[in-house]
């Protein structure tokens, strides 16, 4: 090496580096894909359990998970579909082909695939204790992901758990607070007459409200995160969400406790 | 060029030229993962794995490297060996990576890797770097187990999450520190840590940048 300065040398070393480097960090993302994918799944499987309140630290997973059913279900109609199991809503938002661009996009996430998942807890006579909602929406920075579990009259929230987010932590990140989620559970989402008056305040819910039930306490700094919250959840249980199919769902427990 | 020898480049770091405690470098990640033993004890392996290598792979081509293009040569290779780390604690350690979330990702910008890589993977060769580059990670990591296991301690009264002092909020004796759960404890304790090595270790404490001379007059006030 005569002169390491040249030209050609700055080009061969800069190639070889990048070379080296892009071998290296590529072969080590292909091969640890599968585990990746498996912990991902994992983790999505815990915080169904954690939305649903079903969960306890050190628990087996994967075995809790085998008494909560995976169904698809077509937003539009509220049906039931079959779709292959690696199906996943978020995914599929992306692809034309199998979503659709927002008109009305209160919760800001631009598409919406066109079928979404649910989960179905039973209890061990097989019946029906908790449904469980993937649901997602644009915060202050970032599309926060999370599960909300409703209990069997399909109108009172049971649960919450965000999984990802990338929200300011200390302020919007307390979306992930236990004590905060806490506040979720035995919130409803409709009235009496049937609307979707569920909504985050602005600060603490003032004492003795008449619509206590259906409010949750804000987050104090972080009022967009919080308007997020709600824009989510009055998205994905309205209209364009899964209302067709909790429509349905609830028709089908009241014909079943009929016929009982 | 002196010669090093390997044993005094290894052990130098940890006490003698600490570069947390005498360079004061690499105290953004110091600040940020330390309230748990868990996440402090990945944190000091995953740097002492890239410092480790980086130091080696950089000394290994350092007579090929030219001088112009020297710091964005060092910065890919340290930016691989992160990216790996990132990725097997992904596959591996799923939770503690998420944890740790962007502070593996940091390690890239901690000065401590950019600067053993410049100052000494750059004038000597492979083994001795790598034993450089593993000797200030040790450096590294016994300041930041040190504060790890004050915060998580006095913080949560638990050491690796097994409950040693039983909270007061969940019945037992002991009222927990918040602000050890804070960023700002970490400073207080790095510069605890400084103080009784300097006290230790005389020869650390720097010189008055300058001195205040006596006075000259008596102020007409008094």
């Amino acid at each position: 090496m005569k002169d390491k300065n040249s030209i050609s040398n700055t080009i061969k070393v800069a190639t070889g580096v990048c070379l080296v480097a892009a071998i290296i960090v590529s072969t080590a993302a292909v091969t640890l894909r599968p585990h990746q994918e498996e912990n991902r799944n994992a983790f999505r499987q815990l915080n169904v359990l954690q939305a649903a309140g079903m969960f306890t630290p050190g628990m087996d997973v994967a075995a809790a998970f085998e008494r909560i059913e995976r169904r698809f279900i077509e937003f539009e109609t509220g049906e039931y579909v079959e779709l292959d199991a690696s199906f996943d809503p978020v995914r599929a938002a992306r692809d034309p082909a199998r979503s659709r661009a927002l008109q009305e996009d209160p919760a800001g996430i631009g598409r919406q695939a066109r079928y979404g998942e649910v989960f179905l807890a039973r209890d061990e006579d097989g019946e029906l204790t908790r449904v469980i909602f993937p649901v997602h929406g644009y915060g202050l920075w970032s599309t926060m992901y999370g599960f909300i579990a409703l209990e069997p009259d399909l109108n009172t929230i049971a649960g919450i758990s965000f999984f990802d987010h990338g929200e300011t932590p200390g302020l919007g990140g307390e979306i992930e607070n236990p004590s905060w989620q806490q506040n979720w559970v035995g919130t409803r989402l409709r009235n009496e007459q049937g609307d979707l008056v569920f909504r985050v305040d602005r600060g603490r819910t003032p004492e003795g409200v008449p619509d206590a039930d259906y409010r949750i306490d804000g987050l104090s700094g972080a009022t967009i995160t919080a308007n997020g919250v709600q824009a989510m959840v009055r998205f994905w249980f309205g209209a364009q969400g899964y209302e067709a199919y909790l429509r349905r769902l609830g028709e089908q427990l009241n014909n079943a406790e009929v016929l009982i | 060029m002196s010669e090093h020898k390997p044993r005094e480049v290894l052990l130098a770091p940890i006490f003698a030229n600490n570069p947390i405690a005498l360079q004061i470098l690499g105290i953004c990640s110091a600040l940020a993962i330390t309230t748990k033993m868990s996440t402090t004890v990945t944190m000091c392996i995953a740097v002492i794995f890239v410092m480790t290598f980086s130091n080696f792979f950089v000394s290994l081509i350092r007579n090929i490297i030219p001088s112009n293009i020297r710091i964005i040569v060092q910065m890919t290779i340290i930016t691989a060996l992160v990216i790996l780390v990132d990725q097997v604690l992904q596959a591996f350690a799923f939770q503690l990576s998420r944890e740790l979330s962007v502070f593996v990702g940091l390690i890239i910008t901690n000065c401590i890797v950019m600067g053993r890589a410049e100052a000494f993977a750059m004038q000597n060769p492979p083994l001795i770097s790598a034993v450089d580059g593993f000797g200030n990670a040790l450096g590294y990591s016994v300041v930041l187990l040190i504060v790890g296991f004050c915060r998580e301690l006095f913080g949560s009264g638990s050491l690796f999450g097994v409950q040693i002092m039983p909270l007061s909020t969940e019945g037992g004796w002991y009222v927990a520190n918040g602000l050890m759960l804070l960023p700002p404890s970490a400073f207080f304790l790095i510069a605890g840590f400084i103080w009784v090595l300097r006290t230790f270790r005389t020869e650390q404490v720097e010189s008055e940048e300058f001195e205040i001379g006596p006075n000259t007059r008596v102020s007409p006030a008094f």
